[in-house]
């Protein structure tokens, strides 16, 4: 379970997030919905660790962390960014791999086998070998949620999954977050697409810009 | 025919020369470039300072004054070199702002995004600079240090200023000794072979990453 605590954030003088609290239960999910500029994203990064809070405390499974610099224990967050962030070098099996045998010090082959399993399961398996380049938003997306699974998280974070999808794409990645909670993923989806996000919410959390 | 003949060994000795400096540069060169063009991104200012006038220096002077100041000048503070090593010396330094400039070009084209997801999947600094940013840097600069390489063949013959004898300066030799300029023709030739030698290599290089985009 992941708990929020007095969560604030500023960028310069501004308030973007101010006191925010919010509980997600283990294998649920929560979605963040609001205008654009209300700090939904900031939100997102100060759970991941890619922005520091100016305030308030983070506690998982009832222990208190630090996101910005904890990034080194077990409390592991996946994110799957809005555009993705696959890397360009790197074939969709090792964009999958590497960091399950860098960090986790998996052997290669199990990091294959795991990858390859993982792939098989959003459809995923004909791509392994093929570059991002060679992919369509969609399939990007898939194996940027794979190389976060791979990393087995316990918690999953999206960016606005769906700003470069057409609804059938739409529709897919919300069968897939759907299947990911029912084998146990926490996920938190940051979405302005409030159709979406009431379709797959266990929770809903409104945020509105501040001035 | 026969003349050529005649004059080619001292010619190939002289591109043996060439050849050394041009290697050990590339190959000193090019890491050293990295590493000063990674450092000039650090948020250490004394560094980023120390790279910068460093770089204005490098670029700012011929390379021919370079030379001249490390074999002649840096004797006076008590460094001497032989004149082999002043010249890769100079080489080194030289090139070396170059390539960290070019590298500098080639980091900054990397999103920031590429760093965030690989922080995300809790890679190293150093796991995401040599498995993600230094290959995506090294594709997009491979035409830019492809110049610089060209380049290096010719500056070579810069070596002579303090008496070393490369290419250029065997055909000098051979031109004042029999008066003619049969030898500089056959010098001009070898200078194209080696750039095209150069040429192809970048070119297997340029295809070998072309496999992503």
């Amino acid at each position: 379970m992941l708990e929020l605590k007095g969560i604030t954030k500023k960028f310069g003088g501004k308030t973007i997030l101010d006191d925010v609290n919010l509980t997600v239960e283990d294998g649920k999910i929560l979605t963040i919905v609001g205008p654009s500029g209300a700090g939904k994203t900031t939100l997102l990064r100060c759970i991941s660790g890619l922005a520091e809070v100016d305030g308030g405390k983070f506690i998982l499974d009832g222990q208190t962390f630090d996101p910005a610099t904890n990034r080194d224990n077990d409390a592991v967050i996946g994110v799957v960014f809005q555009d993705y962030q696959l890397f360009p070098n790197l074939t969709v099996l090792q964009n999958v791999t590497l960091a399950p045998t860098m960090v986790l010090k998996q052997s290669t082959n199990d990091a294959k086998r795991e990858g390859k399993r993982l792939l098989d399961q959003l459809n995923l398996s004909d791509k392994a070998d093929l570059y991002p380049y060679e992919l369509s938003g969609g399939q990007k997306q898939r194996v940027a949620i794979v190389r976060a699974l791979a990393m087995h998280p316990k918690l999953l974070c999206y960016d606005e999954p769906t700003s470069a999808l057409d609804p059938d794409l739409r529709r897919e990645v919300q069968q897939i977050i759907v299947k990911l909670r029912d084998e146990g993923i926490t996920q938190i989806v940051v979405t302005h697409d409030i159709p979406f996000a009431e379709a797959i919410a266990d929770q809903m959390m409104r945020v509105e810009p501040k001035n | 025919m026969h003349y050529f003949s005649e004059i080619l060994p001292s010619l190939i000795s002289g591109t043996g020369m060439t050849l050394s400096i041009f290697f050990w540069t590339i190959i000193v060169s090019v890491p050293l470039g990295i590493l000063v063009g990674l450092g000039m991104k650090t948020k250490f200012k004394p560094l980023t300072w120390l790279i910068d006038i460093y770089v204005w220096l490098m670029r700012g002077t011929p390379l021919l004054l370079q030379l001249i100041f490390v074999f002649y000048g840096l004797p006076i503070i008590g460094i001497v070199f032989q004149r082999y090593d002043a010249a890769l010396f100079a080489f080194i330094l030289n090139y070396t702002a170059y390539f960290a400039e070019i590298f500098r070009g080639g980091l900054q084209a990397i999103p920031i995004g590429q760093y965030e997801s690989a922080r995300v999947l809790r890679l190293t600094r150093w796991q995401t600079l040599r498995k993600i940013v230094i290959p995506q840097v090294v594709k997009i600069v491979l035409p830019s240090i492809g110049n610089e390489v060209i380049n290096l063949v010719k500056d070579s013959s810069l070596v002579y200023v303090i008496g070393l004898g490369d290419l250029l300066r065997a055909g000098n030799v051979a031109m004042a000794r029999d008066v003619t300029i049969a030898p500089m023709l056959l010098v001009g030739v070898i200078y194209l072979l080696l750039t095209a030698v150069c040429t192809l290599a970048l070119h297997q290089l340029e295809k070998h990453y072309s496999a992503w985009r």
